[in-house]
């Protein structure tokens, strides 16, 4: 077991990502955030967090999706679906899907799909904390990564929150 | 997380764990069905044969929109307008339309037991849209989300069941349902349309006149008289059943709370309800039909999920 980000470096890698973002999207009225269930949400929510902090008059749109009946793998393995809420038009915004893990690609595959379900975008980005590079099943990067690192299939990165499991923190096991 | 069974044949062989995980996915599909593109991919993979040997409008178009909105193909078959008339036995109708590659079974049938003589006998998952007098599993499901969905939970809740209790397979799933998730049930009508055996078989209470039952319950579930089923005379004329047990709107309007007002269809109007009853904003038949295509998908969903390849 290694620790890849404490507590500390992560509300650092947080609030750098709020930056990137606000950085790159000269227009925040235009921009909206979706986080990707179950797990994306919990970055996502302390995206957005930073964000109203840094710009408190800005509002920005946000919204959580959900993915599982888009998922390549229904015969498989049956996932419990969680809430859908976007309840704002993307058409013609820019959307940056948010997502704590990203690694073969096939999750931000079904995201993307989804997302086309509720509009067309102008344009789409992708947020990830940790981006579990040399592992793509599908050519999918990230435009925003909160750490990238190398690890062989058998490990697993463990993402923890205050919310959820007690303690921000993000180990390899 | 999935079904601990491979088929949908009545409330009476699923558990509370699946119902409440069918419930909570069918929560999940209602938002789909909000959103511009009603449709997701989810069954791409999966045929389905819609086979109906009885009438039906709501649960035929209900559950075909459903398979559609998972992506699912579809065919649908209906006994009037095929070979079973030449005298075509039903397990041999159906292992020939299965011989084309059909993985699941949409089934409703007058004969009880149907399904679950096919479940014998072929590898398809069926889900039951209604076999005879005995069970009409999605029907109970979508009961019960609507319910939910209005009253937040079904447990501790109080649900009178009002009418054809006998001939309706309505109330029988709508029992096994509501027992398993905790509400209170009641079951009202004529002493002629209750079997006797209810009180000890579901423990539920029985009343036998509408008022009481009305003033006892949150909501009151009022079911058609089938008149195709009455092989005897059990009450003496339409217009006596409903001065007896037929809901009126000043009956509602002089109990002391507000009660939800619920009906299976198709309604008999000025029978077992009054028009301007079921056209009230007490009433929430047509909800109902819209929660019956979302529950509908996540028993599709849930079955097919499960086979394993």
């Amino acid at each position: 077991m290694k620790t890849i980000l404490s507590g500390e470096q992560l509300s650092i890698t947080i609030q750098r990502l709020a930056h990137q973002i606000i950085e790159n999207s000269p227009e925040l009225a235009e921009t909206c955030i979706i986080g990707i269930q179950p797990r994306g949400i919990w970055l996502s929510s302390r995206i957005m967090q930073a964000i109203n902090i840094i710009k408190p008059n800005h509002p920005i749109r946000y919204g959580v999706l959900d993915i599982t009946f888009y998922r390549d793998d229904v015969r498989k393995e049956l996932h419990v679906a969680n809430q859908t809420d976007i309840h704002f038009s993307i058409e013609n915004k820019k959307v940056i899907l948010i997502d704590d893990v990203l690694y073969t690609g096939r999750t931000i595959r079904a995201a993307l799909d989804a997302l086309m379900d509720f509009g067309r975008p102008r344009k789409v980005e992708l947020c990830v904390l940790i981006d579990r590079r040399f592992s793509r099943e599908l050519p999918i990067q990230p435009d925003y990564v909160g750490k990238a690192i190398d690890s062989i299939i058998t490990q697993r990165v463990k993402v923890g929150w205050k919310e959820n499991s007690g303690k921000d923190e993000v180990i390899l096991l | 997380m999935r079904l601990s069974t491979k088929h949908l044949l009545g409330i009476r062989d699923i558990s509370p764990n699946d119902i409440q995980l069918i419930l909570d996915t069918a929560t999940q599909f209602k938002e789909v069905l909000q959103r511009p593109v009603k449709k997701v991919p989810s069954l791409r993979d999966v045929t389905i044969v819609n086979l109906f040997y009885e009438n039906s409008t709501r649960t035929r178009i209900s559950f075909e929109l459903a398979e559609k909105r998972l992506s699912a193909d579809t065919i649908n078959f209906s006994a009037s307008a095929s070979s079973v008339s030449k005298g075509e036995t039903l397990l041999d109708t159906v292992n020939n339309i299965l011989s084309m590659k059909v993985d699941m079974v949409v089934m409703r049938h007058s004969a009880s037991g149907a399904p679950h003589f096919l479940a014998k006998h072929i590898p398809a998952a069926i889900v039951n849209a209604g076999d005879g007098i005995n069970e009409h599993p999605t029907q109970a499901l979508l009961d019960a989300f609507s319910i939910r969905e209005n009253l937040g939970t079904l447990e501790g809740k109080k649900i009178a069941i009002i009418g054809d209790i006998m001939h309706s397979r309505v109330a029988l799933s709508n029992l096994y349902l509501l027992k398993k998730m905790g509400a209170e049930v009641m079951v009202a009508g004529p002493p002629t349309l209750i079997p006797t055996y209810m009180k000890e078989a579901f423990g539920v209470q029985v009343e036998y006149n509408l008022r009481k039952a009305l003033e006892w319950c949150d909501v009151a579930n009022v079911l058609r008289i089938q008149l195709e089923r009455q092989n005897q005379v059990l009450f003496s004329s339409l217009r006596e059943y409903n001065q007896a047990y037929g809901v009126k709107k000043e009956m509602l309007a002089s109990l002391k709370k507000e009660i939800l007002v619920m009906h299976p269809g198709p309604i008999n109007r000025g029978v077992e309800l009054d028009s301007d009853v079921a056209d009230s904003g007490q009433s929430i038949i047509l909800q109902q039909v819209e929660n019956g295509v979302a529950v509908r998908m996540a028993v599709l969903y849930l079955l097919a999920g499960r086979e394993t390849p």
